[in-house]
């Protein structure tokens, strides 16, 4: 038993981390969907799911459960095969991409084994994300054409167009981040970007000293808002015009399933972001002894919010959440006094960093999704085609000349 | 060992969904078996290291031209191809063909092997591969200074596309 | 073959499998447990409450596929890119600027064929 353990050490280990990194980000989906409704509700001065447990924080649960047991009608003339196809392929594409993200740069060790801090280390790891990417646009295509119904249909070919003209964007954007850092693999690109600029600002990408890629960044975050069908490029489900778009023949679980693909893929794309432009999870504060104190930030964070789920959590108005909202406190200050233990506390850098920099973008999705109306169709093509195309090229053509203007002095 | 057992499985998931793609009664089936048959072929790729063109071969071939191909095929009236006889008169011509094309590539295989000129080109993945390293810098080397001007080539090449699919797609040019 | 590099990918594969499993399990997990009570009228496609009329699967505008074409084009363009930044240092060695001039050409020529579809209206959805 221990010599076949040792043999496929490496497999079982990379099997647990699937398993983590998988469950976590299906929880991260489901209340991902309560937060933008928390969030735009208090946007638009309302409150939100509060029902269904304390702050309606089992509102995901709800969902699902109700999505579970609707009726699933296949509407007549649809393909069956391609039909089931469709949501299966969204979903399970967008689950992928979080494969390939760095969590962190030591090893940690599991079973007396030292393991990276990702999934997959791969050579050419940024390639892989846009070859998944451009693979999801069948879920849509096929979605639309499977239902055998008008809207849909032309939910879907609008949608595959804009996601293909996107993704044009997307592509031409990184290539300056390949030619800072010479390199296709996430973690090295990251690695590149260790530093200050000025002693001040982090030595990210998007603070390059030799080129900036703001401009990079913005092409590649309005690409990537397309590419995942958000405000205000979220015409597939332009309610007015075209019912829901590809999905309007779906329901029950099959609805859901696009719904979380949706939003795996704003949780990756927000990572791929991170990881690229903002330094993944190199922390924005210097490697110095002065601000040595930093690393007790997620210690601190999280006590501070486990107090506040105390303090709020004894006056809350149902019996039940007088319960839950100090036991979820208490959890959290156990989870501070972990975060704070010297073993603990080095290795949790990395993560805390990259997942408060997807937070960051998530909120910045949410927010823009309580703020901007919905492009029409003909603006947003043009768009792609006639601003975000040439931009990014441009980017690229000036971030290769300053980088020979710069080395080459 | 196990490089042969992923040849032999991409290997034959490639056939396997080839066949079936020009089987397949649907359209709509032949894409998606089409999009298979691409994929195991990237594996086929990816296994003889060339990484890059694995990952090319996934984002150009399934995520752009086979989008085309679905897109044309979505639209195409089901009803009217469900109906028409699967393989038309030119089944002769092209079994004819077939055949010529099986025999070509047999012959040179048979020949390469007898005479041993052409060996190394018949048998360079086997003997090079486990000496390769991940071939992304190679191909930057190789494309950007040996084959400069087929790479510019190929630049007219798309533009000359681009022109035809704008003289052939407006209808007012 | 050395271990070392198909085991790299590896762990991507059991990912994926495992997103496959996921997907796949809450799909059949639906089907297995969700109400059914199938009628006729249920499962006519959605059209605002009427019967639906003629065939959905109808030839469209051709934009869609001019669209897709152009994306090919550009996405080759875009691949040709992605080498070349790769060994972009290695390829002006010295002073040369040989890499970077080389770009600029391919760029150059394919910038003439994007100005050609702007000035044709092809980049315009309404025209």
């Amino acid at each position: 038993m221990n010599g076949l353990f040792a043999q496929n050490a490496y497999l079982l280990i990379s099997l647990l981390k699937v398993a983590v990194v998988v469950l976590v980000l299906l929880t991260g989906i489901a209340y991902l969907t309560w937060f933008e409704r928390k969030v735009v509700a208090h946007m638009q001065s309302r409150w939100g799911p509060e029902r269904v447990g304390p702050y309606g924080l089992m509102q995901p649960l709800a969902d699902g459960v109700k999505f579970l047991f609707k009726e699933d009608p296949t509407p007549a003339g649809a393909d069956r095969f391609v039909y089931f196809l469709a949501p299966f392929l969204s979903l399970s594409l967008a689950l992928c991409t979080i494969a390939l993200i760095p969590f962190g740069p030591g090893e940690i060790s599991i079973f007396g084994r030292s393991t990276s801090l990702s999934i997959a280390e791969i050579n050419i790891s940024l390639l892989i994300v846009f070859a998944f990417t451009s693979l999801s646009v069948y879920g849509v295509a096929l979605a639309g054409w499977a239902s055998n119904s008008k809207y849909p249909l032309l939910g879907s070919l609008r949608s595959s167009a804009q996601m293909l003209s996107y993704e044009l964007g997307l592509t031409m954007s990184v290539v300056g981040i390949v030619l800072l850092s010479g390199t296709f693999s996430l973690r090295t690109i990251v690695l590149a970007q260790q530093g200050t600029v000025l002693g001040v600002l982090p030595r990210w990408n998007v603070f390059s000293p030799i080129m900036p890629q703001v401009i990079g960044f913005l092409c590649f975050f309005i690409a990537a808002l397309a590419e995942t069908n958000r405000v205000p490029f979220d015409l597939p489900e332009a309610e007015t015009e075209l019912v829901a778009g590809f999905h309007t023949e779906y329901a029950s679980f099959k609805f859901a399933m696009f719904f979380m693909a949706e939003y795996a893929a704003m949780v990756t794309v927000s990572a791929v972001a991170s990881v690229l432009f903002f330094g993944g999870w190199l922390s924005p504060f210097p490697e110095n002894p002065a601000f040595h104190f930093t690393y007790y930030l997620p210690a601190a964070l999280a006590a501070v919010g486990g107090v506040l789920l105390i303090v709020n959590g004894l006056r809350y108005r149902s019996k039940v959440g007088r319960v839950v909202v100090p036991v979820l406190g208490l959890i959290l200050l156990l989870l501070a006094a972990t975060c704070a233990l010297p073993g603990v506390n080095p290795v949790i850098q990395g993560p805390f960093w990259l997942l408060s920099k997807i937070f960051f973008f998530l909120f910045v999705y949410v927010w823009i999704r309580g703020t901007l109306p919905r492009f029409r169709y003909d603006q947003l093509m043009a768009f792609g085609w006639k601003v975000l195309l040439p931009v990014s090229l441009a980017n690229v053509v000036v971030t290769s000349l300053l980088i020979l203007l710069r080395e080459k002095r | 060992m196990m490089d042969q057992i992923l040849f032999y499985f991409f290997g034959g998931l490639a056939v396997l969904s080839a066949v079936l793609v020009v089987t397949s009664r649907s359209a709509i089936y032949s894409a998606i078996f089409l999009i298979t048959t691409l994929l195991a072929t990237a594996g086929l790729y990816l296994t003889l290291r060339a990484e890059f063109l694995f990952a090319v071969q996934i984002i150009l071939y399934v995520g752009g031209i086979m989008v085309l191909f679905a897109f044309v095929i979505m639209l195409v009236n089901l009803d009217v191809a469900l109906h028409q006889a699967q393989f038309n008169r030119q089944r002769w011509v092209a079994t004819l063909l077939g055949l010529v094309l099986g025999a070509q590539l047999l012959l040179a295989f048979l020949l390469g092997h007898r005479d041993g000129a052409n060996r190394d080109l018949l048998n360079l993945p086997s003997v090079a591969v486990t000496q390769l390293e991940p071939n992304t810098q190679l191909i930057g080397d190789v494309l950007f200074n040996k084959y400069v001007i087929p790479f510019e080539i190929a630049s007219i090449l798309l533009l000359v596309a681009l022109v035809g699919a704008v003289v052939m797609g407006k209808k007012r040019i | 073959m050395s271990p070392s590099y198909l085991s790299d990918y590896a762990p991507l594969l059991i990912h994926i499998l495992a997103a496959m499993i996921v997907a796949g399990a809450l799909l059949s997990l639906s089907v297995l447990v969700g109400y059914r009570r199938p009628s006729r009228e249920k499962s006519e496609a959605y059209e605002c409450g009427i019967h639906p009329t003629g065939d959905a699967r109808e030839p469209f505008s051709v934009k869609f596929y001019l669209v897709a074409i152009l994306f090919i084009l550009f996405d080759v363009e875009a691949i040709f890119l992605y080498p070349w930044a790769y060994v972009f240092r290695d390829l002006n060695p010295g002073k040369s600027l040989a890499g970077f001039y080389e770009m600029l050409l391919y760029i150059v020529i394919l910038l003439a064929g994007y100005i050609y579809l702007w000035r044709k209206g092809a980049l315009d959805w309404n025209r």
